[in-house]
């Protein structure tokens, strides 16, 4: 068993280092870094005016209210507001359905796609150029490909095609309260699979082949050999892309907005980011808009909070 | 230069490149707008966009023309899309303070265009002196521009809605063209004729997206005598009889004879594409959605005649009427105000220039002869020059819009807020148009509620 050591401290005691008793060390210190910390600037001015200070400032004004040009403090009057929109809770419940589908369908797919790529034994690269295409193209052209010929509500729609040649009956599909959100979910994981298989491939091929000819030899079958071996070898990438997708998935925006026009049918598409879009975009309300944005950045980092310590803690 | 060097110098480089660029996005500008030789520079935005080559070619041409008539005046043009108020993209201009010196709106912008505050008040600059024909400008659309007795917006634009139809298709569907659909229950008729004539064809076609489908519902409530907001503007005043009917006659023509087509959800370019394309029957629209029809989604003007709004026992209650116009920014100078105006009034309200320049506009493949806008004050010298300048040079028959001008319906504006309320009233356009078994009663009493909400919430 591999000895284990508590994090911050060291089997040897740690040597000791003298305080910098001088300015002189600490400007040789600088002075040391001084590459790093410059190549370090660009970084930090980027999250900082584009990520930090945009957050900070959504935080301010999800307690603010500005009418007439003039912004006054009013407390938690935003988020009560917005707690009591009609469309608050149905937003969550797609949201979450969105994000549940995205973990069936978009979570599974791509990874049975590495493996069947990794086991296949000819036209590898031709077949993931293939399965990495749909990344390039831009997400909005992507998705008006699938507004407009495959969930075509009309017989003349691709899916309905496909249905109807196989004697099954066709969908309204976008505008279907039933089938706006598989259908949203199908387009997106067609979409996005690429990069998760590149990421599954990669891993996959980290995994020793021992292991296999291991398994084979004890009579394990396909089914076996990724259940105690794959998922075993790969679960670190696995946790990690899982928790990329909840996060991404929960942020569903533009799959509405152009496969819905909105909202779709009876408010079916509305997700938590389109909320906030139609809060802050249409309905003249940028403070309630920065309310719920900070709900949501809350409950996703206490997702993520959540999730990152039951995974250490399993490892 | 050895590697580590070359590194640092690299670091450095990108470090002070950065913080000279973003240094350069802070700098605050100070520009205002006079340049040393006393050239007063104005940006005006709403120029056509380069795939309307004539409308483009003509915007030119007026600032060509402006600028010389005043060299002391620099016009600077900004395009903002084919639609120039896409409510997400006008909020994002307000919200970030990049709008134009003179920035084009709607009518129901004024409230948000407040509260932005981005928007100058122009009161003591509507003159004579800088509009030649102010005084003959409707008072009713100078007060949609004004708000406590102060005015922040000059109307250039103005529209009411009709029944617009393809006489094409009415004459495939043995319908007479020149005797168009009265009521509602004679639209559901012909929808279903025109439908079952033209497999490819909706018969009557309906927005449900975008607020778009907020704005037809309101109209449509108009047409049967009722209101969105109740009269102080405090509730909401559509989960009555006069929604419900709204609601109901659209599902019976979408489930109970399919004639509306399958796509739905559609949007204002998405319903004018089809219609171009000659698959649209009718849909309500303002006169001018056949200039759109033909300028921008190349269909054929011969094609498209406009009646009255239909009301549901005869002609309808009231119709909607709304339009467009520009405002000026805060800040701007004394100098840039008096340069926008006179740009205004050079190119949206002479007679004779920019839009109105009817001669100009008679070989282009633009019609000439829609009875709308209707800026100036009936009777009024400009309102004569304007007809008989029209009249003079109209290019399509003046029969598409003589049923339209014969009838001519009380005007309602649109509530205040109108395109949150769209937003929210969109979803019950969509509910009867994408689910056969849609509940009226509970989608209006959900749109009720969040109207509601959001009334609140504003006050």
């Amino acid at each position: 068993m591999a000895t284990m050591t508590a994090p911050g401290k060291t089997e040897q005691p740690a040597r000791q280092v003298p305080a910098p008793r001088s300015g002189a060390r600490r400007s040789r210190k600088i002075r040391d870094n001084l590459t790093g910390h410059a190549f370090l600037i660009g970084a930090v001015l980027c999250f900082a005016v584009f990520t930090w200070y945009p957050m900070i400032r959504g935080i301010v004004m999800s307690f603010q209210r500005t009418r007439r040009g003039v912004t006054t403090w009013v407390g938690w009057d935003n988020y009560t507001r917005i707690l009591a929109d009609p469309s608050f809770w149905p937003a969550w419940r797609n949201t979450a359905y969105f994000t549940l589908l995205a973990l069936v369908i978009g979570y599974a797919v791509p990874f049975f796609v590495a493996i069947l790529l990794n086991e296949l034994r000819h036209a590898k690269g031709y077949l993931r150029i293939l399965v990495y295409i749909p990344v390039m193209l831009p997400p909005a052209s992507a998705l008006f490909l699938f507004k407009f010929y495959a969930y075509d509500p009309s017989d003349a729609g691709l899916f309905n095609a496909i249905l109807r040649a196989l004697h099954l009956p066709t969908s309204q599909w976008m505008q279907s309260a039933e089938a706006t959100m598989p259908a949203m979910v199908i387009a997106s994981t067609w979409m996005n699979m690429g990069s998760a298989v590149l990421i599954y491939l990669a891993s996959l091929q980290n995994i020793p082949g021992e292991l296999y000819e291991a398994a084979e030899l004890d009579g394990a079958g396909l089914w076996r050999r990724i259940w105690n071996v794959t998922i075993p070898q790969t679960r670190l990438i696995l946790g990690l892309l899982a928790m990329m997708q909840i996060v991404a998935t929960m942020q569903v925006f533009i799959e509405p907005l152009i496969l819905a026009n909105g909202a779709g049918t009876e408010d079916s598409a509305t997700t938590v980011a389109y909320l906030i879009y139609q809060h802050g975009f249409f309905q003249n309300d940028l403070n309630g808009a920065a309310a719920l944005g900070v709900i949501m950045l809350v409950a996703l980092a206490a997702f993520s909070a959540v999730y990152l310590r039951l995974t250490t803690k399993n490892d | 230069m050895s590697a580590p060097q070359y590194r640092r110098v690299a670091a450095f480089a990108l470090a002070a490149g950065l913080g000279l660029s973003l240094a350069a996005c802070s700098t605050k500008s100070d520009d205002d707008g006079t340049s040393a030789d006393g050239k007063v520079t104005i940006t005006v935005d709403c120029m056509p966009v380069g795939t309307e080559k004539e409308l483009l070619a003509n915007w030119n041409a007026d600032v060509a023309a402006f600028e010389k008539a005043n060299p002391d005046i620099t016009i600077k043009s900004v395009s903002v899309g084919t639609q120039c108020n896409n409510p997400p993209d006008f909020t994002a201009r307000l919200a970030g303070g990049t709008t134009t010196d003179v920035f084009y709106g709607y009518m129901t912008d004024l409230q948000q265009v407040l509260d932005s505050g981005q928007a100058m008040d122009i009161t003591p600059y509507l003159t004579t002196d800088n509009i030649a024909t102010w005084d003959d400008v409707d008072p009713a659309l100078k007060g949609v521009f004004t708000d406590g007795g102060k005015v922040y917006g000059v109307p250039v634009k103005n529209y009411s809605m009709g029944l617009v139809y393809n006489k094409v298709l009415f004459s495939k569907a043995g319908l007479d063209p020149a005797n168009p659909p009265k009521t509602w229950a004679d639209v559901r008729t012909a929808a279903k004729k025109i439908a079952g004539a033209d497999k490819n064809a909706a018969g009557y076609a309906e927005y449900s997206a975008g607020n778009t489908g907020g704005w037809h519902f309101t109209a449509e409530i108009y047409s049967q005598g009722g209101q969105v907001l109740s009269a102080d503007g405090k509730k909401a005043d559509f989960n009555n009889a006069q929604g419900k009917q709204v609601l109901q006659n659209l599902k019976d023509m979408r489930y109970g004879d399919n004639s509306m087509g399958s796509r739905q959800l559609l949007q204002w370019g998405d319903l004018l594409t089809n219609a171009a394309a000659g698959k649209v029957g009718m849909f309500v629209g303002a006169p001018d959605t056949t200039q759109a029809i033909v300028s921008q989604f190349k269909g054929k003007y011969d094609d498209w005649a406009v009646a009255p709004l239909p009301g549901q026992d005869g002609p309808a209650k009231a119709t909607l009427g709304g339009g467009e116009g520009y405002f000026f920014k805060k800040g701007l100078t004394d100098a840039q105000v008096k340069a926008g105006l006179k740009w205004i009034a050079y190119q949206k309200l002479t007679v004779g220039k920019g839009q109105f320049d009817y001669p100009r506009a008679k070989p282009q493949n633009y019609p000439v002869g829609v009875p709308q806008p209707l800026l100036f004050t009936k009777d009024s010298a400009t309102a004569k020059a304007e007809f008989e300048l029209r009249k003079a040079n109209a290019n399509v028959d003046p029969s598409i819009y003589s049923l339209f001008e014969a009838n001519q319906l009380p005007i309602k504006g649109e509530p205040a807020n109108a395109q949150a309320i769209y937003a929210v009233l969109d979803s019950a356009m969509s509910g009867v148009l994408t689910n056969p078994n849609a509940n009226i009663d509970q989608l209006l009493k959900t749109a009720e509620d969040k109207v509601n909400q959001l009334l609140t919430a504003g006050s």
